[in-house]
């Protein structure tokens, strides 16, 4: 194929290869034995210690229990924050109340407070509730996503009323509006955002390191960081951990990539 | 006798049904006997009308904005001006806040903070424009390609990325430093160092976050009406004059967007230091944020913490508004 840009199209090569390249010496380095991680020149191809990594990690974090806890917290808490965001998104874009506009600012206005501010309050708490070391500790603060409420006000905005107000005519009650109409025409925006909040659950790292104590409790990334800070640091494995928290987002990110980007591009273009 | 507002929508059809035993009595109507009354439509509608539906829908955000947003904001302040250790707080008026302005390592990690600002937010937009230019590009071959490797590593966690780069970075085994001797380059202590500990944390952050800043701006760039460059062709424009004059006017509000953001993630910077560094060498990397984890959970001086949560958050948004400031107004 003929390209009439070859230069450029050289140097977003070169841009590709910095982005991507970290990632495939990190593939490989997870299969390494330890000491070939550190080895001169790097090590490109697979090496064959992955299943002794994985090993490895299990006894060293509990991997398989650490895993399920990632799940476990970035599922639930995309699930409940893409339920408070379409319920809240879709009050603001369609119904006119009183005190509208004041909660959507105030809601929008959290955006630019650092969340640092909100952290000892929410461990206090957190602590005054038993709640620390819990999934809940985790899931809870993250169910009220700003920006998701942001996206979904804009998305639906733009969904006719007339085709609302036909469900209604017939009969529809206001939730079987919303199950029925509002969530199946907008299932794109809806996974983009929900993918929005998994990438944020899984790799969220400050909070759950504060909340979750127990090693059995942690997360993988915070499981992952604890590993490094280890005088005995096995760095194939401490890798390997990166990868697998990496690979899951990546793997879904390619399924979804459409989906994706468009949600991307709905909440920085829109208004 | 009179009916609830919420009542009415719900209770013409009945009402008929009833007659005059229904006036007499008024809960009989909802009591679900009535043959031809869809009683539990009826009900719901009562629940849910025109006017309170709307509160039931924001009913999960407000509360978890009540709990998990404001209240904290708020007690975060009064514990500001409270000191002591864990549980037992004591009022202290402004006592933090003069800590905190005499306080060395405030300033260090405030100097870092603003060193890593300055150097890191300019290199990572320029180059995310530069990206989004060329994939913007018609002509470019395996366009979705280059945009798709670009925008991975935004969906690294900061933890898997800092771990992949404490190892990169090594100085005597790491892999920058491999690539480097093949140019004849000495190796670099990049984490080692106070100087090279920065170029590393502002290295990472910017492979991080400049594919993200890339898809923003392509998304900015493919909203601009063609029929601008026609035109300015037609008048005899090149393609600098139309950059200027074109693309970067048009582009103002995403630019906006991601100054702001990039800004206000910078200055809470926490993950990439803590992995990488832990904030060393020296403090070289301590950020203001890690210093304030360090007072709140390894001292448990949650009111010197709150203080420096509260300074940061005024410097985040003074800085903030006088971005919208200077970009926004200006035509």
């Amino acid at each position: 194929m003929k390209s009439r840009a070859p230069l450029l199209t050289v140097l977003l090569a070169g841009a590709f290869g910095l982005c991507v390249g970290p990632f495939y010496w990190l593939a490989m380095a997870a299969t390494q034995d330890d000491r070939d991680v550190f080895s001169w020149p790097p090590k490109l191809l697979p090496g064959g210690h992955l299943l002794d990594n994985l090993q490895g990690l299990q006894d060293s974090i509990g991997l398989t229990r650490v895993l399920l806890n990632s799940v476990i917290v970035a599922g639930l808490q995309t699930v409940g924050a893409v339920v408070v965001s379409v319920l809240a998104g879709y009050a603001f874009a369609k119904f006119d109340f009183r005190g509208r506009n004041l909660f959507f600012v105030l809601l929008l206005s959290t955006l630019v407070i650092p969340d640092t501010v909100m952290l000892i309050p929410i461990f206090q708490m957190m602590m005054d509730l038993g709640l620390i070391d819990s999934y809940q500790s985790v899931i809870l603060p993250g169910l009220v996503t700003p920006f998701g409420i942001f996206l979904m006000r804009q998305a639906l905005r733009s969904m006719p009323d007339e085709l609302l107000d036909a469900a209604r005519v017939d009969g529809a009650g206001e939730l079987r509006v919303l199950w029925r109409i509002v969530i199946p025409v907008n299932r794109p925006v809806i996974a983009a955002l929900a993918l929005f909040v998994f990438l944020g659950g899984w790799n969220q790292f400050v909070w759950p390191l504060i909340a979750l104590r127990s090693p059995e409790m942690q997360t993988l990334p915070v499981a992952t960081a604890t590993l490094q800070g280890l005088s005995t640091t096995n760095y194939a494995q401490v890798l390997l951990a990166g990868a697998l928290a990496a690979i899951p987002v990546m793997a879904l990110f390619l399924v979804l990539q459409r989906q994706f980007i468009s949600g991307l591009l709905a909440g920085a273009t829109k208004e | 006798m009179s009916l609830a507002p919420s009542e009415r929508l719900g209770a013409t059809g009945d009402a008929a049904a009833d007659g005059p035993a229904a006036r007499r009595v008024p809960k009989r109507r909802h009591s679900g006997t009535s043959p031809a009354g869809p009683a539990r439509p009826s009900g719901r509608r009562r629940l849910l009308t025109r006017g309170s539906i709307p509160y039931v829908l924001i009913m999960p955000a407000v509360l978890g904005f009540a709990v998990f947003k404001a209240y904290p904001i708020a007690a975060s302040f009064w514990l500001s001006l409270t000191t002591g250790n864990g549980d037992s707080q004591h009022f202290a008026g402004l006592d933090n806040y003069r800590r905190l302005l005499a306080d060395p390592l405030f300033w260090t990690a405030l100097r870092n903070t603003a060193l890593i600002l300055v150097v890191q937010v300019p290199l990572m937009l320029g180059l995310a424009l530069l990206v989004a230019l060329g994939l913007n590009h018609s002509k470019v071959w395996l366009r979705p390609l280059w945009r798709l490797g670009v925008f991975i590593p935004s969906l690294t966690g900061l933890v898997a990325t800092g771990v992949m780069f404490s190892v990169i970075l090594n100085r005597d085994a790491g892999l920058l430093n491999w690539v480097l001797s093949l140019f004849g380059i000495d190796p670099v202590d990049w984490l080692g160092s106070s100087f090279w500990a920065r170029i590393g944390v502002v290295l990472v952050l910017t492979w991080h976050y400049t594919g993200y800043n890339a898809v923003m701006y392509l998304a900015g760039l493919q909203g601009i009406p063609k029929e601008l460059y026609e035109a300015a062709m037609v008048d005899g424009a090149g393609p600098v004059r139309r950059f200027l004059s074109i693309t970067l006017p048009q582009l103002r509000p995403i630019l906006l967007l991601t100054v702001v953001l990039s800004t206000i993630g910078t200055l809470q910077l926490f993950d990439e230091p803590y992995v990488l560094t832990g904030g060393g060498p020296d403090n070289a990397t301590l950020t203001v944020t890690m210093y304030l984890y360090d007072n709140g959970f390894k001292y448990f001086d949650f009111g010197y913490a709150s203080a420096l949560a509260y300074a940061l958050a005024l410097i985040v948004s003074v800085l903030g508004v006088l971005q919208v400031r200077l970009m926004g107004e200006r035509r």
